[in-house]
């Protein structure tokens, strides 16, 4: 991969994440009309009022406001949450492992299967398996991630009540964890009934995460496969008398996976967007499920970091798809 | 006819004619909705809360679907909420596709500065999770049914407006625009009459596909608890009741799912019907 194009690629991030900013101030700072209203609880003395302004810088022309707000936040300085009382920093940091684990798992759940899915409609195309994909790949694209959570809360959990619904992991088995990566952490210290139980924990979120993307990556890489089939080079290699499982998975499998990856770069970043509800759903202590307590509590500081740290975990997610496209194409590549 | 042969096409394929009944027995529904429910939705009754529904023994033939926590009958408030589900679709995904479609035009056919400008806003638009950025508005603008419909155009323009700019750059390079141009049509003369009318079917399947977004937006705003005020009876306002129960009365949260999934699969049905149907009947 040639570095110029990822510099280039890295410096356009920029303008996105000062737009980003932009939004965050605006809707957060300037639409309420007083943030300071958004913050006391009902019933404050004037004075009380008017201190608190005097301490968020709020008495200052609006741009000063921003330029101020934007230093703070590039150096890290997110505030103090108003509900927790700690700084936003560091609640964002002990969160984000569990959102990392959550997302990752679903992404390595959906990728996975959606390529199986895919290479076993198009080697037994025309046949029943081929339409029971298409049909599951619908349904999965069609229900979105919440309602996937619901029905296996509601199937699941209680109607036939086999896993978890809540939490992260059994709270008997609560430890001493030194990082915030529980999954990770366990199975490096060899702790195999507490990997268990977190991934007990994980199945139905990751799940309902995995659907729609699994849906996505199913259907397009069937596409691509069907483009790829009607090739000159797949006749070519018919005519050697490979077999059909090698050509799919050979030939036309590699020429196929360069539009799977750019078409469900999309449906990638909502799956992460997905959390946010999905964690709420399932008690799962993650920083979505983070945000909806900050809006929910009007915690106007928590919610900027954690919109903020959302949105710098999107753009990172769209350089990251960006990279994997340049990797798998060769035309790309060397051009 | 092209239009005549397109809606023949739509109107026998089966996906179109599922999404169509879905529909018309939401609207039908929602109409009716004073002379269909057998209770007012808002009338508590104390001392018959938690009724089983009619599949349950112990239930009560004056409540076919039972009742919630505070007695109010659950099949009256799923009908009245067809109503909040129905006018979320239809007023958010129209000024949703209105905002969206109106910078698409401008940005795919003046190009320039103002491409520049709303893409670059398109980009930032899709840097937020939808859903969180939904939740923040609608806590932002304050609770209520304005403050979703708001929230679901606010969030959701960016769908219009990225696929009509690429469909008008499309467009802006065929014969057709070319001779318009040459006959004298202003640019906007040629934008709005001779470009948007070859857009028609991609916006009726984004509109319908976003007509189901919206309904659940809704209902993700109401499980939160920040859409319409908490006694109103919304789908998503008694998906959360019902998680609440789900323990008791695993029903009380299955019903109005049932509905919010139909209601999606309707409009999904619908939508990837018409694209199926529209499709090959227009490139012909």
């Amino acid at each position: 991969m040639s570095l110029a194009y990822l510099i280039k690629r890295l410096l356009m991030a920029i303008p996105t994440l000062f737009g980003v900013a932009i939004v965050v101030f605006v809707l957060l700072r300037v639409v309420p009309g007083d943030p300071i209203a958004m913050m006391i609880p009902p019933g404050a003395r004037a004075e009380d009022i008017e201190h608190l302004r005097a301490l968020y810088g709020l008495d200052k022309p609006i741009l000063v406001q921003f330029g101020h707000w934007l230093v703070d936040m590039i150096g890290g300085n997110f505030g103090t949450s108003i509900s927790l009382r700690q700084s936003v920093l560091g609640l964002v940091a002990s969160r984000l492992p569990a959102t990392l684990e959550l997302s990752l798992t679903a992404i390595l759940l959906a990728t996975s299967l959606g390529i199986a899915l895919g290479i076993a409609a198009t080697y037994w195309r025309g046949r029943w398996p081929e339409t029971l994909v298409d049909l599951v790949a619908g349904l999965a694209m069609a229900i979105p991630d919440f309602l996937w959570g619901l029905l296996f809360i509601l199937g699941l959990g209680v109607l036939l009540p086999i896993l978890p619904i809540s939490g992260r992991l059994d709270p008997r088995l609560e430890t001493d964890f030194t990082t915030n990566f529980y999954l990770i952490e366990s199975i490096l210290r060899g702790e195999f009934a507490i990997t268990l139980s977190i991934l007990t924990h994980l199945v139905l979120p990751a799940v309902a995460l995995a659907l729609p993307l699994t849906a996505a990556v199913t259907r397009i890489l069937k596409s691509a496969l069907k483009e790829a089939m009607s090739q000159d080079y797949i006749l070519m290699a018919r005519a050697k008398g490979f077999s059909k499982a090698r050509i799919i998975w050979r030939e036309a499998f590699r020429n196929a996976l360069v539009p799977t990856v750019t078409l469900s770069g999309v449906q990638l970043t909502f799956l992460v967007g997905g959390t946010v509800l999905i964690e709420r759903i399932f008690s799962y202590p993650g920083i979505g499920n983070m945000a909806i307590g900050a809006v929910i509590d009007r915690d106007l500081p928590l919610i900027q970091g954690l919109v903020l740290t959302f949105a710098v975990l999107f753009i990172a997610l769209n350089l990251v798809i960006d990279m994997t496209y340049v990797l798998l194409n060769p035309r790309v590549r060397h051009g | 006819m092209v239009e005549r042969r397109a809606l023949g096409a739509a109107l026998s394929n089966g996906r179109v004619l599922f999404g169509l009944a879905v529909l018309l027995l939401l609207v039908i529904v929602a109409l009716a909705a004073p002379l269909l429910a057998p209770h007012d939705p808002l009338e508590q009754d104390l001392l018959s809360s938690f009724e089983p529904p009619f599949w349950r023994s112990g239930a009560d033939a004056n409540f076919l679907l039972g009742t919630d926590s505070l007695g109010r009958d659950i099949l009256s408030r799923l009908i009245y909420g067809a109503r909040i589900a129905l006018t979320v679709a239809l007023v958010a995904a129209s000024l949703a596709a209105l905002l969206g479609t109106m910078l698409g035009l401008l940005a795919g056919y003046f190009g320039g500065w103002l491409d520049a400008v709303i893409s670059r806003l398109v980009d930032v638009w899709m840097s937020f999770p939808p859903v969180l950025l939904s939740v923040v508005l609608a806590a932002v603008v304050g609770a209520g049914l304005k403050a979703v419909i708001l929230a679901i155009i606010v969030v959701d323009w960016t769908r219009f407006c990225r696929i009509v700019r690429a469909e008008v750059l499309v467009q802006r390079e065929q014969d057709y625009v070319a001779a318009a141009v040459t006959i004298g049509l202003s640019r906007l003369r040629v934008l709005a009459c001779e470009i948007l009318p070859n857009l028609a079917p991609t916006l009726t399947v984004l509109l319908t596909l976003e007509m189901g977004i919206a309904v659940i937006v809704e209902a993700i705003l109401s499980f939160v608890g920040l859409s319409v005020a908490s006694d109103a009876p919304t789908w998503g306002g008694l998906i959360q009741e019902g998680r609440l129960y789900i323990n008791q009365a695993w029903w009380m949260m299955a019903l109005p799912m049932f509905c919010v999934i139909v209601t999606v699969l309707g409009f999904n049905a619908l939508g990837d019907g018409l694209r199926e149907a529209l499709d090959p009947v227009l490139r012909r």
